[in-house]
């Protein structure tokens, strides 16, 4: 029997209409916009299941787009992202898509960058405004969101782990949960890894220094803090 | 951690003295590893978004984003001022509270699921409105969303909260049964007809099912959303009144659970069934979504 909290019960404060269609399409869409970093100019929002059919109505596309805006799901301005994006000069494409076995609440980002690079995000917004990220790049890798998480894009090689929680151990850092996903041993590998408490930016630059890893980004998550 | 059953629930309140609502504060504490003050402040900006969504739809006619629903809570208000209404003030502000909140989500306002977005008016318009006739202060206000939050955290242990598991009766049904609760604990009822107030509204709407026109949380939601209210407050007078229910919460509360399971899924939230695809329903889908 799960426990709950006084605010899974009541809460979470949010943009109607839908804690799925809605505040979970804009949770998705800020955690995919810091995965793939600032000056982001073009997004293709690849839409499946229920949210292809009904994300007009549901104002999952409003949803989605504040999310690139990094707004959170309770910002009352969410409603009017679609005319800040044209404001800030970000092209929006939704396209209907299907994308095989997954969550009727599915949606893939194809994010365009400033410099020309794509960054490709998958999720599904599994009920409640709750998460769930599960391809990267083409690469499998699974988190919720709902604690601090560090993805890493590192070379497979014996230690690396090692020294990224030596870090984190150093620092008082208690590790919840920690996956990694690799196509072959000793080729590139992607690490989510989840902690009980936030990471600040030395131990981010601490881990950047490891000579294996090639990136490392760091995901808040997304809290009700002062609304 | 918070017990698993009515049954228990009961036990611990009487073994304490206590009312359901400080049983729920003191393991929210404890389970959050929090302290009473930051419990009870992040109760009171919900309670703060609650009080804003519930009347904003009074005060400005808003539509919702698909042209759907909109402008009837304002509609409410200005004839429940006129003073000339036939259930009277408590009932009318109450109505106009609960859909209010309703028409604030489906425009893409600001609201608190309580338990969902799509029951969110029903905790509202009730604690609001029978706190303004009782004049109870801000902080009974707070222990009475504690009381309908214990009262919610057992149906979403021994049942479902989703309209997509249970049907309209695990949403509006159990958003109903938590603010019936709070009010009697709020009328100085004991935790027991507390209970009985969740018992008697959930058995009430058994079999409710969930059927939102063109999938969006608008039609029929709002006005079930009115309908929860109403039960839960002529309810709260009920059980104040010393009438009990035969069957007890635990015993509600898994037929409803039961009752879910055997809803075929056309009538979970799939919008496949019941009012969904009546020929005006799908009339109205069509027009919404070829524009």
């Amino acid at each position: 029997m799960r426990n709950y909290s006084v605010f899974d019960i009541i809460g979470p404060i949010m943009i109607g209409p839908s804690s799925s269609h809605t505040a979970g399409a804009a949770r998705l869409a800020k955690v995919a916009a810091s995965i793939s970093g600032d000056k982001i100019v073009k997004v293709e929002f690849l839409l499946h299941g229920s949210f292809a059919e009904t994300y007009v109505g549901h104002g999952t596309d409003k949803a989605l787009v504040a999310g690139i805006l990094n707004m959170e799901p309770w910002d009352e301005n969410l409603k009017d992202s679609i005319k800040i994006a044209q404001e800030k000069g970000i092209e929006i494409v939704f396209t209907p898509a299907d994308l095989g076995e997954v969550h009727p609440n599915t949606v893939k980002f194809i994010i365009g960058k400033e410099d020309g690079s794509i960054r490709q995000v998958t999720g599904s917004s599994i009920g409640g405004g709750n998460i769930f990220i599960f391809d990267i790049d083409n690469q499998a890798v699974e988190f919720t969101g709902e604690r601090p998480t560090l993805l890493t894009h590192h070379r497979d090689l014996p230690g690396v782990i090692s020294k990224i929680s030596s870090i984190l151990y150093e620092e008082n850092i208690n590790i919840a949960n920690m996956r990694v996903y690799r196509n072959g041993k000793g080729k590139m590998a992607t690490m989510a890894l989840e902690t009980d408490s936030i990471i600040t930016e030395e131990v981010m630059n601490k881990i950047k220094n490891i000579s294996e890893i090639d990136n490392v980004k760091y995901i808040n998550p997304i809290v009700e803090g002062v609304i | 951690m918070f017990v698993s059953s009515g049954k228990d629930l009961l036990e611990k309140c009487n073994e304490k003295n206590i009312p359901i609502w400080e049983y729920t504060i003191r393991e929210e504490i404890e389970s959050s590893e929090s302290n009473r003050e930051k419990v009870i402040e992040k109760m009171r900006s919900t309670l703060h978004v609650m009080m804003n969504s519930s009347q904003y739809a009074q005060d400005n006619e808003v539509k919702s984003v698909s042209g759907l629903i909109g402008g009837d809570a304002y509609k409410i208000k200005n004839y429940s001022d006129k003073g000339e209404t036939l259930t009277g003030e408590l009932m009318n502000k109450a109505m106009a509270r609960a859909l209010s909140s309703s028409e604030v989500n489906a425009a893409m306002g600001r609201i608190v699921a309580c338990p969902t977005a799509g029951s969110c008016g029903i905790l509202p318009a009730v604690v609001l409105s029978a706190g303004e006739k009782l004049n109870k202060s801000e902080d009974e206000l707070l222990n009475a969303l504690f009381t309908a939050a214990g009262v919610g955290i057992l149906i979403a242990k021994n049942s479902t909260l989703a309209g997509a598991e249970g049907g309209c009766q695990a949403e509006c049904g159990s958003a109903a049964a938590m603010a019936s609760a709070a009010v009697v604990e709020m009328m100085g009822g004991s935790p027991e007809q507390a209970l009985t107030a969740a018992a008697i509204v959930i058995k009430n709407v058994l079999g409710l099912v969930c059927d939102p026109v063109a999938g969006l949380v608008e039609v029929p939601c709002a006005k079930r959303n009115i309908a929860g209210t109403v039960s839960a407050l002529t309810t709260a007078d009920l059980v104040m009144s010393g009438v009990y229910s035969k069957i007890p919460f635990d015993e509600v509360v898994e037929a409803m659970y039961k009752i879910g399971k055997q809803m075929p899924s056309e009538l979970r939230e799939t919008a496949q069934g019941g009012i969904a695809i009546t020929p005006t329903a799908l009339k109205l889908k069509k027009g919404i979504f070829e524009n």
